[in-house]
């Protein structure tokens, strides 16, 4: 008898789990008095795709009332990986709960040897200024010819490939909003 | 992909080439195991034995940078031996087209070379046309001028010697490699081809694929079920961010950013817009007004009407031929010409090329904005290596954002699938979903406009109606990516009420009626919902198309030219891999490249590559800038002093720098070694979120130099022991690691050695694990992409001594 391992979840949550432990023949106990303490049992499960290469491979996570993961795995359900994941799809769970993770916005001044925090809306309004300084100083409605180019060759960037469809659309968006020609990213390299 | 991964499992033969799919996409390999069960042969050409080469049933090497001879060389084992599709060649490609007087081929330069300029006039290699502008055909591929001949003529001289001698690759191999990828010209048999970065980081990277596209065309295996174009993208989502156009010269769904010459829509529209007068020809893109129009709604709105243009002229223009690429960027940052910037989810200061020129160019900023989950050398690259915090004026912000699963919204994968994400956690306090940063920051800036600055039209127009209350909100964004109806629109006795989600991109309009922030992903969130959150997995072909699972650009078509997987009745070329048969009345099976007749019906019909302007696929290829036919050339750093096709040395269009930082070392004895990079599995790209994470680090702790037996003999270097590896550019110390999965060459009857790096490492993280082997590689790039050569250059390595 075959049973993926959805069935079976769904199966031996079911009344009938009594019934079918005869029929299988084994005795359930144990593994009963195991899962009543796996940490997921009563997560919340969500999914997802893998955020490293672009197979896509379908993963599912586990989260905790609090909103925080416990665990993540591959999704059997998915057509790609069926359930399997590589090293890093695997270790997922390490990248949301990780110390490491950067905590609040940081701020290098000029000449500083050192990180200093800020708050969130003291570095998007000191951002924004400089934003406006110096695109209202490198702005440039003409090009050398006399053609019309409505451009800043002030500022320029780079990213991301690792955003959303719809951040991406929304970057590229606000980056020609402000007239930037110098937009690049992962792709080109 | 023009395929999609579960695909490959319907595949006869596999060629992975330019990639390294077991340990670079390593699920993947599922598909490439379950073709193999069933027969397929699977071969693996690598310039070191990999992890995919082992699953191999032929592994055969070569040295970095000389692919194009080594396809060539098939090329002409194909064209000799007759083993091409001649019905599909005939049919669907151009190999028929009959070439003008004016094309020509010598010394490895073709007509219309500009030494000065380094730049071809390509009008020296178009078509002979009719009187109606239709390039003429010979359908018996006989003429002497077409390109079936010229091909023959230009691939007859990739000999097996000449071609082993460039590569290194063992004649026998050669030929073994050639005759079983050849075998899939058999009209049941598909083969398939999987590459990478190995293939594109080159100064002939576009040709590398194109002569693979020309091979899968001469055999019949584009559009066919286990066939196929098929890189293998790195990026969870580097498609969508490149559909989306995060790249200065596109605009999202692929049209081509203005420049300063086309003042308005109507001449950008009359320059971009191709035509033809064939009957025969669907030219899809002749609807590009429509998509141009529907994206300045999205990006604009209720302020972008028929009068102003819909904005046109508020969007920045490039100027003419010249490039804004990343290696001209950096270049740029270097001579000081930027105030700002935004490193936005990258690391550059790793994963460019020539990372000293970028890491030095950082320091002539003014300020500079880093949003990533870790510290990376990007934001602290003040106080790098080298780097003297007190003399470096750049203000760095370094903004926290949130982890793919503390968010929501779709990525597309290699195979075009766009598939949605939901959010599993609460965002990590303190830390804020990208999307929010841009939308605060942004609310920010329009706000210091409202006072008054430099053109504050495009600022203050910008759409805005799918922002509520300052949140970022991924669901009215994909449906503004889709498109809406901006007023009641009657198309076909059908009303559209204002404000209805377009169907499909067949709906969208020039006149302003309708918006779509891409027209490719028209068809992705329509009245019937979600299209990239669908989970249903039927498979009505039996096939593995899925079509209900996730959705698929173009309008859910899962293989793209999908009308040459049959012939000109409409019937699968191989009855066992039927994706589209056609019933006598419609098509059945994946979503067709159009609903059009087969091409028997010579009245109805349309050919198959409908965004080719005469609706065939490109054998001969004149819009290239480096020519039509690929052509081999040495990479920028080679080890010898000659190329054996022709007196033509490199590249003579490749991209290449002039900075006191942008040093080439050809056939110098210093760096006696080719060198290439690359990427281990348990760390991902420059390891920026994954040498954060204990585990991953653990099994990949630091950088290494992979050697082979005879070079660390020669050099006197144990495994293990302490290595410098140096180039015309920079140095970084490494592990030896001596393998033989490298084994010396034999180029031009000389031993030549070649080394490896991953390019996974940085300073900042951990310590004493390396720095990134982007220190050694060349800014030299394609001249079609402007793709930076980090593939193959050349190096020295020596011991250090101590064991690391």
């Amino acid at each position: 008898m075959a049973l993926t391992r959805r069935e079976f979840i769904k199966w031996s949550g079911s009344a009938g789990v009594a019934a079918a432990a005869l029929c299988l023949g084994l005795d359930l106990k144990p593994v009963q008095s195991y899962a009543a303490g796996l940490r997921i049992l009563d997560a919340k499960e969500t999914t997802t795709i893998c955020p490293y290469c672009a197979v896509g491979c379908g993963i599912i996570c586990h989260t905790k009332k609090s909103g925080r993961l416990i665990n993540t795995e591959g999704d059997p359900d998915h057509p790609i990986n069926e359930g399997s994941l590589c090293a890093k799809g695997a270790a997922l769970f390490q990248m949301t709960e990780n110390k490491a993770r950067l905590k609040n916005p940081l701020y290098r001044a000029a000449e500083s040897d050192e990180w200093e925090e800020l708050e969130w809306e003291d570095a998007i309004e000191m951002i924004a200024e400089r934003v406006k300084k110096t695109r209202d100083a490198t702005f440039t409605e003409k090009n050398a010819a006399g053609q019309v180019v409505n451009r800043t060759t002030g500022i320029a960037h780079v990213g991301s490939a690792a955003l959303d469809n719809e951040e991406c659309w929304l970057l590229q968006a606000v980056m020609r909003a402000l007239g930037l020609v110098y937009i690049e990213h992962q792709a080109r390299i | 992909m023009t395929n999609h991964w579960i695909d490959i499992r319907n595949s006869d033969c596999i060629l992975i080439m330019g990639s390294n799919a077991a340990e670079n996409h390593p699920i993947s390999m599922k598909w490439v195991e379950a073709a193999t069960d069933k027969g397929a042969k699977l071969i693996s050409v690598d310039p070191r034995f990999t992890r995919t080469s082992s699953k191999a049933d032929i592994y055969a090497p070569l040295r970095s940078g000389t692919d194009i001879a080594f396809l060539g060389g098939m090329m002409n084992y194909i064209l000799t031996n007759k083993k091409y599709h001649k019905e599909y060649a005939a049919n669907y490609t151009n190999a028929s087209f009959i070439v003008g007087p004016k094309y020509d081929f010598n010394d490895g330069i073709f007509a219309g070379f500009d030494s000065k300029a380094k730049k071809y006039d390509k009008s020296m290699w178009a078509f002979a046309k009719d009187d109606q502008g239709i390039p003429k055909r010979d359908l018996t591929l006989m003429d002497p001028r077409c390109v079936f001949q010229l091909m023959k003529k230009h691939y007859e001289r990739y000999t097996p010697e000449t071609v082993s001698a460039i590569t290194g690759t063992p004649a026998k191999d050669l030929k073994l490699v050639w005759e079983t990828y050849a075998a899939t010209g058999a009209v049941d048999k598909t083969g398939t081809i999987m590459y990478a970065m190995g293939w594109t980081q080159h100064t002939v990277g576009v040709q590398n694929i194109r002569m693979m596209a020309m091979i899968q065309l001469m055999l019949g295996n584009m559009g066919r079920p286990g066939g196929g174009v098929n890189a293998l993208r790195g990026e969870s989502n580097v498609q969508g961010s490149t559909d989306h156009c995060l790249l200065f010269h596109i605009w999202p769904g692929y049209l081509g950013t203005p420049n300063a010459s086309l003042p308005t829509l109507a001449a950008y529209n009359e320059k971009n817009t191709p035509k033809t007068n064939d009957p025969l020809s669907a030219n899809w893109w002749q609807h590009k007004p429509k998509y141009m129009a529907s994206f300045l709604k999205a990006m604009f709105g209720q302020a972008a009407t028929a009068k102003n243009d819909f904005g046109y002229s508020w969007m920045p223009k490039l100027d003419v031929g010249k490039p804004y690429s990343w290696l001209d960027l950096f270049d740029e940052m270097y001579k000081g010409t930027f105030q700002g910037f935004f490193a936005w989810g990258q690391n550059p200061a790793c994963s460019g090329a020539n990372a000293n020129k970028t890491r030095q160019a950082m320091a002539k900023l003014d300020w500079m904005v880093n949003v990533n989950l870790f510290d990376n050398e990007t934001a602290s690259f003040w106080k790098g290596p080298g780097m003297e915090p007190g003399d470096i004026k750049t203000e760095v912000f370094l903004l926290p954002c949130v982890t793919s699963v503390e968010k929501e919204g779709s990525i597309t994968n290699s195979g075009r699938w766009s598939q949605w994400r939901y959010q599993a956690a609460k965002p990590l306090k303190g830390c804020k979903p990208d999307g929010e940063i841009m939308v605060e920051l942004f609310e920010k800036i329009r706000e210091l406009y409202k006072d008054g600055g430099a053109f504050p039209e495009p600022i203050l127009n910008l759409r805005w109606d799918f922002v509520k209350n300052s949140k970022f909100d991924a669901h009215a964004v994909a449906k503004l990516i889709n498109g809406y109806f901006e007023k009641d629109t009657t198309i076909k006795d059908t009303t559209y009420k204002k404000g209805t989600l377009v169907p499909s991109f067949a709906f969208l309009q020039d006149d302003g009626s309708t918006s779509s922030a891409n027209w490719l992903y028209c068809n992705s969130y329509t009245e019937k919902g979600n299209m990239a959150a669908r989970r249903d997995k039927k498979d009505p072909t039996g096939m593995g198309l899925y079509p209900e699972w996730s959705w698929c650009w173009p309008v859910n078509r899962r293989i793209i030219y999908n009308r040459a997987a049959v012939d000109l009745n409409g019937k699968p070329w191989s009855k066992n891999k039927n994706i589209l048969e056609w019933n006598g009345k419609k098509w059945v099976g994946d979503v067709p490249d159009g609903g059009w007749p087969p091409m028997v019906d010579q009245a109805k019909t349309r050919r198959p590559f409908i965004m080719k302007p005469d609706g065939v696929a490109s054998v001969f290829g004149p819009g290239r800038a480096d020519g039509p036919f690929p052509e081999h050339y040495e990479p920028i750093e080679c080890p010898v002093e000659k190329n054996l096709m022709s007196g033509t040395f490199t590249n003579p269009t490749a991209a290449i720098y002039g900075t006191d930082t942008d040093v080439y070392k050809t056939c110098d004895p210093r760096f006696p070694f080719v060198c290439t990079t690359y990427r281990v599995t348990e760390h991902w790209q420059t390891g920026i979120l994954t040498r954060w994470q204990p585990w991953l680090l653990e099994t990949q702790p630091q950088l290494f130099v992979e050697m082979s037996l005879e070079l660390a003999k020669l050099k006197s270097i144990a495994n293990g022991e302490k290595c410098k590896v140096s180039s015309g550019r920079g140095m970084v110390e490494a592990v030896a690691m001596v393998t033989g999965r490298f084994k010396p060459f034999t180029i031009m009857g000389q031993t030549i050695h070649q080394v490896g790096l991953p390019w996974c490492y940085g300073w900042l993280q951990p310590e004493d694990g390396g720095d990134s082997a982007n220190l050694l590689t060349p800014s030299a790039g394609d001249p079609n992409t402007r793709i930076p050569e980090t593939k193959a250059f050349m190096v020295n390595v020596e011991k250090i001594g101590k064991r690391g």
